[in-house]
């Protein structure tokens, strides 16, 4: 690890302060891939903006029938929150998923998907449910915020503050772990809002995108069966030491069928 | 009465509570006055040459106390690390050596080979400098596989070994392997790769290096399974230190498998490093360290073949196996592929006639060597897949032609066409303990049951024998060991009767200080609490050769049997000066001295007493004192054997393999702590489960750069991913040449897990017409054959 100036404001006004001005500054959310990444000395920030400190970042509420959840919530925070088990059980179960009960204590939401891993499982919730990602500065639509491999729509300096999900009739989350390092190879949110379905997928692809064919035979016909016999072409999908593209391809429909299994 | 913690009790591992507190003493919890941190500054590329390195900035980067290149141990006449068995070829001519120094010197030869080292102040500002070292490398192309090296056309790793073949080995008798072949009724054959590992140790390795001007002693406090070999081949071998003047420290160990046996450029670096400095010198490997730079484990590509008779007697076994060696040769690489693998490919059958050729090949990769089990597991695998295979073709049942084919238990002692001598086994009790515990008989309703709900349920066999606690010194020494290969021990009576246990074995995770207190107290009666076993460090044991091979109790357990007998001997004089009588009238029992026909008797610890307050003592016969020691060297190899069983299903939506069962039943002979061999039989099955289904160490064909250098990329197995095992074992067959009886084991679970697994996903795939798939059977290889049979299965 390289040395850095840490910094730990206790405002939200502070902290996106602090990243507007500091010329190499970077904001550290739970750390979970940020550390890792120091310590390697893959990462050389000159500064780091601690978020732990801002309590508005924190906390899942209830807003408009739907969640909005802290950039700063913990993953074993929302897997844990009766509020989240109750307005969207899928998104509980995605967040217990999420790596060991070691990161789930310290990874965020916020952090997750601001870093955009392809393989992360929040981005497929995010994809999934329509999500509105909150900054400091706007509000970005979850079909809008991944744009690449690591890659969002956010600006330079600008903080993810909360994400806002609507609430689903029904939804389901299923992922294919990497042996390895149990991020997700494949992972499939399904979420049904009246006559509409959203299907997206996080692992499979540079990014969490969704799948209009398989969106289209769900809301032809709301069952695992339907979405059996839709199959994804493996262009432009990862390939990698642990799945070719034509394999992710191929259990990105056996996901999808046991994320409509797995329907709460 | 029966010491509660003596022989066959279930005690719980003493060393534990230290561990689990936290207590442990660990090389690199070890901090010396003064010291300074090495930081290994490797190659990154696996193959180029070493045009000039430039350390100017390094050197006056904060903190920087030295900055060493190659040419600095060259300037010292620091010598190349040696490989301690020498192999020869099949034309008698010696297997080819090329140097390995600590430190490469023209050329780096994989990624991770040391280029130069920094010792600073602290571990960052090492790193901080290394990053300020400019080496300019003019780059080869790299060989980073077997097959990539055995091209005819390949670079060559060592400009002096060509074709990159460091030996060209066999083993058996080719004439009549042929004959049986040509009178075969059957023949099963196999292409098999046996698949690269990573050992992964908890423990990272570790050293520390210092240097005391004032009497001229080195010490090495060393991640090391055996410190006396490193102190006699750092010490004679390459840097030429006298051995009454170099201490080697091993101290709590955090696993090893087999890769902390042997010695390593760092180990010599620190050393060498500390006098440079003036100041002790720590160096602790990162996990990326580890992945690069650990000897690892296996990589073979074998074809094989089985001849049988029309009833499916094995006639002849015909092996060609090419072996991988990586960049050089370390400690005891070259005897893994041959002595350790060859010579048991017999396995529990009376196959008449077997040859075996083994290629020993030079890549851009890193050392490969001893990993838990060492050439046992890749013969045993190849066997009992080409059994299966052989079933298969037969159309027998896998476990009746094993049967058919077992050396009869009244055949041993059973000397095999592969040189090695079996004392004792029975086979067919294995198995048949096996079978019940598995249900066999109810295997085909659970496979229909599994069909039913779409899964495809396998039961895979595999029966093994390994040979364990390589010896007699002499032999091997014929066979190439540089070494011996006894043990020592000595037992260190004090004067109010506890003992202290001075070891050659060297405990990093298999438990001697609880099983060899509890040879003690079941000797001498007295209770495990008095009884210490210190082990790890030169300057404290007696010379030993420290532990690998599943070797401890059969070779160290008897030498510590023998320092007991001298002890007894020399207490059963004391006893009948003590009691005024003749000592051929001396009786001992649970470590009391009696006097026949009397009620007269003394304990230990009234002999221990005066021998060492000798008022009441034969001083003109017998010296004072209580402490005796011991060599042991073993009159033959001791052969472990079992049967284990594996239960599968696979789920053909995604390819992944769900373990249901794995049931082992061994024959470690006489078994000293049943608690402490169930927890060595559950680890080595996990690691075999592992090399089955999930451990795969990979170099990029091109760059030859380690692509699973992490735990992102190289699937250890987990708790998960395994089910609780059910294990077995019987005391049948207790070795015949060692005074416990006990066979050692510690690698059995390693040596028949895989194959068990494998058999048993191929059974579940035995619809899709294959024969064989390649470790590890990962999710997508299994979905793979799935997949490219469904066109097939769907027309039928």
């Amino acid at each position: 690890m390289y040395n850095f100036t840490y910094h730990r404001p206790a405002t939200l006004a502070d902290a996106v302060s602090l990243l507007g001005s500091l010329e190499d500054g970077k904001a550290l959310s739970g750390g979970q891939t940020l550390l890792p990444t120091l310590k390697q000395r893959l990462a050389s920030p000159a500064d780091l903006v601690d978020l732990s400190g801002v309590p508005d970042l924190k906390g899942v509420r209830e807003e408009a029938g739907g969640l909005t959840i802290g950039a700063f919530t913990r993953h074993a925070d929302v897997a844990g929150s009766d509020v989240v088990a109750r307005v969207i059980p899928a998104l509980a179960h995605l967040a217990g998923g999420i790596g060991d009960r070691q990161v789930r204590h310290m990874g965020t939401l916020g952090g997750s998907i601001a870093n955009a891993d392809p393989a992360a499982d929040y981005p497929a919730a995010v994809v999934g449910l329509g999500a509105w990602v909150r900054t400091d500065r706007r509000e970005i639509a979850g079909d809008d915020f991944f744009t690449g491999m690591f890659e969002t729509a956010l600006e330079p300096g600008e903080l993810v503050t909360a994400v806002h999900f609507p609430k689903p009739d029904a939804a389901g989350y299923a992922k294919f772990a990497n042996p390895a390092s149990r991020y997700a190879m494949v992972g499939v949110f399904i979420a049904r809002f009246g006559a509409s379905v959203r299907v997206a997928v996080t692992g499979a692809g540079p990014f969490a995108t969704r799948v209009p064919a398989m969106e289209a035979a769900l809301a032809a016909s709301f069952t695992a069966d339907a979405v059996a016999g839709v199959t994804v072409p493996p262009d432009g999908l990862n390939s990698d030491l642990h799945a070719s593209a034509e394999y992710r391809a191929h259990l990105i429909t056996v996901m999808a069928k046991r994320a409509m299994e797995a329907m709460r | 009465m029966a010491n509660p913690n003596g022989i066959g009790a279930p005690v719980r591992r003493r060393e534990d509570a230290r561990f689990l507190t936290g207590r442990g003493s660990y090389t690199d919890d070890i901090n010396r006055p003064n010291q300074t941190f090495a930081y290994m500054l490797r190659s990154p590329h696996a193959h180029a040459d070493i045009i000039s390195i430039d350390t100017a900035d390094a050197l006056v980067s904060p903190g920087v106390r030295h900055v060493f290149t190659g040419a600095d141990m060259a300037a010292d006449g620091v010598n190349s690390l040696p490989c301690g068995w020498l192999i020869h070829n099949k034309d008698g001519t010696p297997m080819k050596e090329p140097p390995h120094y600590p430190i490469a010197r023209d050329r780096a030869r994989y990624v991770g080979d040391i280029v130069a080292v920094v010792v600073a102040e602290s571990r960052e500002q090492a790193k901080d400098a290394a990053e300020l070292i400019v080496v300019d490398y003019a780059e080869r192309p790299a060989v980073a596989s077997i097959r990539a090296a055995l091209d005819g056309t390949a670079e060559l790793v060592h400009d002096d070994v060509p074709g990159n073949v460091c030996y060209d080995w066999h083993l058996g008798d080719k004439a009549a392997t042929d004959a049986a072949f040509a009178r075969a009724a059957h023949v099963a054959t196999i292409d098999l790769v046996n698949n690269r590992l990573v050992p992964n140790a908890m423990e990272p390795r570790a050293a520390i290096g210092e240097y005391d001007p004032a009497n001229g002693e080195h010490t090495l406090t060393t991640t090391s399974q055996n410190p006396h070999v490193i102190r006699l081949l750092m010490g004679a071998f390459v840097l030429g230190i006298p051995e009454h003047k170099l201490r080697v420290v091993a101290p709590d160990v955090g696993g090893g498998f087999g890769s902390k046996i042997f010695h390593y450029g760092e180990e010599a670096i620190v050393t060498w490093a500390a006098k440079k400095v003036g100041r002790p010198v720590k160096w602790t490997a990162e996990r990326g360290e580890s992945f690069l730079s650990d000897a690892h484990g296996r990589d073979h590509i074998s074809h094989a073949e089985l001849a049988m008779d029309a009833d499916g007697n094995f006639l002849g076994l015909r092996v060609k196996t090419d072996a991988n060696m990586g960049a050089y040769l370390s400690t005891f690489s070259t005897s893994i592929p041959t002595y350790l693998y060859a010579t048991l490919l017999a396995g529990q059958y009376k196959t008449p006639a077997i040859y075996a050729e083994v290629t020993a090949v030079f890549t851009n990769t890193a050392p490969v060597d001893a990993y838990r089990g060492a050439g046992r597991p890749e013969a045993c695998f190849l066997i009992e897949r080409l059994v299966d295979i052989a079933a298969q073709k037969l159309g027998m049942d896998p476990t009746a032609l094993r049967r058919r084919n077992f050396i009869p238990k009244e055949a041993m002692p059973y000397l095999t066409p592969v040189a090695l001598q079996y004392d004792t086994g029975d086979f067919a009790k294995n198995l048949d303990m096996a079978l019940p515990m598995v249900d066999y008989a109810g295997f085909a309703a659970r496979r229909a049951e599994s069909a039913a709900r779409g899964k495809l349920r396998g039961i895979g066999f595999a029966t093994y024998i390994e040979a364990c606690g390589i010896a007699p010194s002499n032999i091997a020494g014929a066979l190439g060991a540089r070494a011996g290969l006894y043990e020592s021990a000595e037992v260190r009576f004090h004067p109010t009767g506890s003992v202290s246990v001075f070891t050659g074995s060297h405990s990093h995770g298999q438990g001697h200080e609880t099983t060899f207190a509890q040879l003690v107290a079941d000797r001498f009666g007295i209770p495990i609490e008095n009884v210490d076993i210190i082990h790890g460090d030169t300057a404290k044991i007696p010379f030993g050769m420290g532990t690998y091979g599943s070797r401890s109790l059969a070779v160290g357990g008897s030498a510590l049997v023998k320092a007991m007998d001298k002890v007894e001997r020399k207490a059963r004089k004391i006893a009948a000066h003590l009691m005024e009588a003749a000592e051929t009238d001396i009786e001992v029992k649970d470590g009391r001295f009696t006097v026949a026909g009397t009620d007269k008797g003394v304990t230990i610890g009234d002999i221990a007493l005066a021998a060492y307050v000798p008022h009441n003592f034969p001083l003109d016969e017998l010296e004072p004192g209580l402490d005796e020691q011991a060599f042991y060297d073993p009159k033959n190899f001791t052969y472990p054997n079992g049967c284990h069983i594996c239960e599968v299903e696979i789920d053909p939506d995604t390819g992944v393999t769900k373990i249901l069962n794995f049931t082992a039943v061994d024959d470690f002979g006489r078994v000293i702590n049943p608690l402490i061999v169930e927890g060595q039989v559950h680890g080595g099955i996990v690691q075999g489960i592992g090399q089955a289904l999930y451990e795969n160490c990979v170099y990029d064909e091109e760059t030859g750069q380690l692509l699973t250098g992490s735990y992102m990329d190289y699937c250890m197995p987990r708790a998960d991913d395994v089910p609780s095992f059910t294990v077995a074992y019987h005391e049948d067959a207790p070795c015949t040449h060692n005074p416990l009886g006990v066979k050692g084991c510690g690698e059995a679970g390693t040596i028949g897990a895989a194959a068990a697994v494998i058999n048993a996903v191929v059974n579940a795939l035995s619809d899709y017409g294959i024969t064989h798939i390649d470790m590890p059977a990962t999710p997508e290889k299994v979905w793979r054959v799935i997949h490219a049979h469904k066109p097939a299965m769907a027309a039928e």
